[in-house]
């Protein structure tokens, strides 16, 4: 694979967030979000980060975005690294990484104008001299985005509140887009959405990644959703990845144990198909990653867990061409 | 109409109407359902299309004002609940018709214990003493899955996961052995492996105690696999009743089959396209009386625009309310 192919690299992140400690009140306690995940996302391509909630997902991509700054770990975006970067030129390089998310009601600020929020990246742009467009030039831009995800450019002077939360979401996707990044950070952008709306908007999603060769990092806890929209999906678990794979490969041959456990569990809406089907039923919940573990994160609520799997992390292995997986069985 | 020993609810033309600034909000519009001993039934439908506002309808904890109950029935029994007095219905809610709800969180007290909460309703609708009441309520908590239950039930929600606080309000609805459980969402808040096991406990204590259920949700996949009739709801009517299996496989509706068509499914192949229904469902508030969905329908007719379509009874067991299907015009 070439180098110019890669768009994103993340290599071993760590996102850890300090609480407790301090004077007299004991050591210091982190919640470990993110513990050490690598992987790349290549031009053009979509990446589903999938897990259940408190897996770190929305983290890591913030942690990418240096919404959060990482702990440690390097984050390299068309080869800058990005953890390194400071102010001027981490605006700069961030022009080209922009993020969706999940709600669409809190992601709009309610006192501006669907046009104003649209327009508002290129004039933050436009003031670092980053960009120089014209009121009049952002003024079209900002239609022809409003046009392009749907929306009337009539609608340019309503308020958020005057809107569905499809046509939210929409606004949320026109900004995105505002200054032509190559790469969009999707956290969870379908997941407030009705069905009936949530299929436009995936089919949203997949035209304009067609048109402008968008990459996508697409978060989201529905497994049905990722596989629609995803062109290689990533199995998060407390913080690590467990398994990486093909869309098509990960749902024909599943080999991490949770991953067969969350694929096993997705209703299929289907009754004859649903009779039939084997369920694995997790036992317990999704641990809290408040602690130190040297083993293997999913030890507690493995089916197939051995010995050793307590004792160390299991290491990631490239089972076949771009299927890697982080289990002992393998 | 013929009684039918095993009906336990029968729903008749069932009308919610809320007041507000801006008009009426027929929430539910006439709405109509029979549910049988031990069945499992399904009410489908996006948001805002009146699906809890049936149910809690159904159990009279329609806030009012601004709600009302502007007609129809509701028979518990054969006896109209909609005429009965508030202790009558006091007896029957949470006794022999209970609920859970969607968010765990907000519908246990956070100041009292969950012994506190439990045993008040077991010792209020089966006047049993405090401490034949707290026998019972571990014992329910046992069986909801909820280890060293002893212990924890003289814990507070807070100390309780997601899932557990699930299981603790099913322990909870299920403890006076009810008829019929209401679950309004019930996994909705949950991830997709919880959603399993609690969902596999609701089928595995509802059969066990024979009770009946009626299942509010949005997924499709949840309805597919725990119920056996199922109704899907838009903008507060029903446009399509019948038996889970026939529905899913010839939905007649062109919402039903929108709305089946729309969801993203592990079983697809790749590169299909996912088909929407466009637009947006309606608001509400002053409905034309024609049918809701023709803005959105691509089999639209000049009739739908003018009439609410009849309901028409199939063979096959399904009712569905479509002017494709109804002949007289």
């Amino acid at each position: 694979m070439a180098a110019s192919d890669t768009l994103l690299e993340v290599k071993d992140l760590k996102m850890h967030f300090p609480f407790g400690g301090g004077f007299l009140r004991g050591p210091q306690k982190y919640i470990y979000a993110v513990d050490g995940i690598t992987f790349e996302l290549k031009k053009g391509e979509t990446l589903g980060l999938v897990g259940e909630s408190g897996c770190g997902k929305s983290t890591t991509a913030r942690a990418i975005a240096q919404l959060h700054r990482p702990t440690s770990g390097e984050v390299l975006l068309n080869g800058k690294d990005l953890t390194k970067l400071k102010d001027k030129d981490l605006i700069a390089a961030r022009k080209g990484m922009q993020m969706v998310f999940q709600d669409p009601y809190a992601s709009l600020n309610p006192r501006m104008t669907a046009g104003d929020i649209i327009a508002e990246p290129m004039r933050i742009y436009n003031g670092h001299g980053i960009l120089s467009l014209s009121g009049q030039e952002i003024d079209e831009r900002v239609e022809q985005l409003m046009e392009r995800v749907g929306l009337s450019r009539f609608f340019k002077n309503r308020f958020p509140h005057e809107f569905s939360g499809g046509q939210r979401q929409r606004i949320g996707i026109a900004r995105a887009l505002a200054l032509r990044p190559e790469l969009v950070l999707c956290d969870e952008p379908v997941s407030a959405l009705d069905v009936s709306i949530q299929a436009q908007i995936l089919n949203l999603f997949k035209d304009l990644q067609e048109e402008f060769g968008l990459t996508y990092l697409f978060i989201a806890h529905d497994l049905a959703v990722i596989k629609y929209i995803s062109t290689r999906v990533a199995v998060m678990y407390l913080g690590t990845i467990a398994e990486v794979a093909n869309s098509t490969d990960l749902y024909k041959n599943p080999l991490h144990p949770y991953t067969q456990a969350l694929l096993s569990a997705v209703p299929i809406p289907d009754p004859k198909i649903e009779r039939e089907r084997k369920r694995i039923i997790l036992t317990g919940d999704v641990p809290s990653p408040d602690k130190v573990r040297p083993g293997c994160p999913f030890y507690d609520r493995c089916s197939k867990r051995m010995d050793h799997c307590q004792q160390a992390k299991p290491p990631v292995k490239d089972v076949e061409s771009g299927h890697q997986v982080a289990c002992f069985l393998y | 109409m013929a009684m039918n020993e095993d009906i336990i609810l029968q729903v008749k033309n069932l009308r919610t109407y809320f007041n507000t600034d801006e008009g009426i909000v027929k929430a539910v519009d006439g709405v109509s359902f029979d549910l049988r001993k031990g069945e499992t039934l399904g009410i489908v439908g996006e948001s805002g299309s009146g699906k809890s506002v049936t149910n809690l309808s159904v159990i009279n904890m329609i806030p009012s004002p601004p709600g009302r109950i502007a007609g129809g029935e509701i028979l518990y029994h054969g006896k109209d609940m909609l005429k009965m007095s508030k202790k009558e219905i006091r007896q029957i809610r949470g006794n022999k018709i209970s609920m859970i709800f969607q968010d765990p969180m907000t519908s246990l007290n956070p100041f009292l214990r969950i012994s506190t909460q439990m045993m008040e309703t077991i010792q209020l609708h089966q006047g049993l003493d405090k401490k034949a009441a707290k026998e019972k309520a571990i014992e329910m908590l046992k069986l909801a899955g909820i280890p060293a239950p002893e212990k924890r039930i003289d814990q507070y929600p807070h100390q309780f996961s997601g899932g557990m606080r699930q299981r603790v309000m099913i322990a909870m609805a299920l403890s006076c052995n009810p008829e019929i459980l209401i679950a309004d969402e019930p996994t909705s808040a949950l991830d997709v492996t919880i959603q399993a096991q609690i969902l596999d406990l609701m089928k595995d204590l509802t059969d066990r105690l024979g009770t009946a259920v009626i299942l509010i949700t949005h997924s499709l996949g949840v309805v597919a696999g725990t119920c056996d009739t199922v109704c899907v709801m838009y903008a507060g009517r029903f446009v399509e009743r019948g038996p889970t299996d026939v529905i899913f496989e010839s939905p007649m509706h062109p919402y039903t089959q929108g709305l089946i068509r729309s969801v993203p499914r592990l079983d697809r192949e790749d590169g299909e396209r996912l088909s929407s229904i466009r637009g947006q469902p309606p608001n509400v508030i002053d409905l034309p009386d024609c049918c809701p969905f023709y803005p959105r329908c691509d089999k639209a007719m000049d009739i739908c625009r003018k009439k609410y379509p009849k309901w028409k009874t199939l063979d096959d067991g399904r009712t569905v309310g479509c002017w494709l299907y109804s002949e007289d015009k």
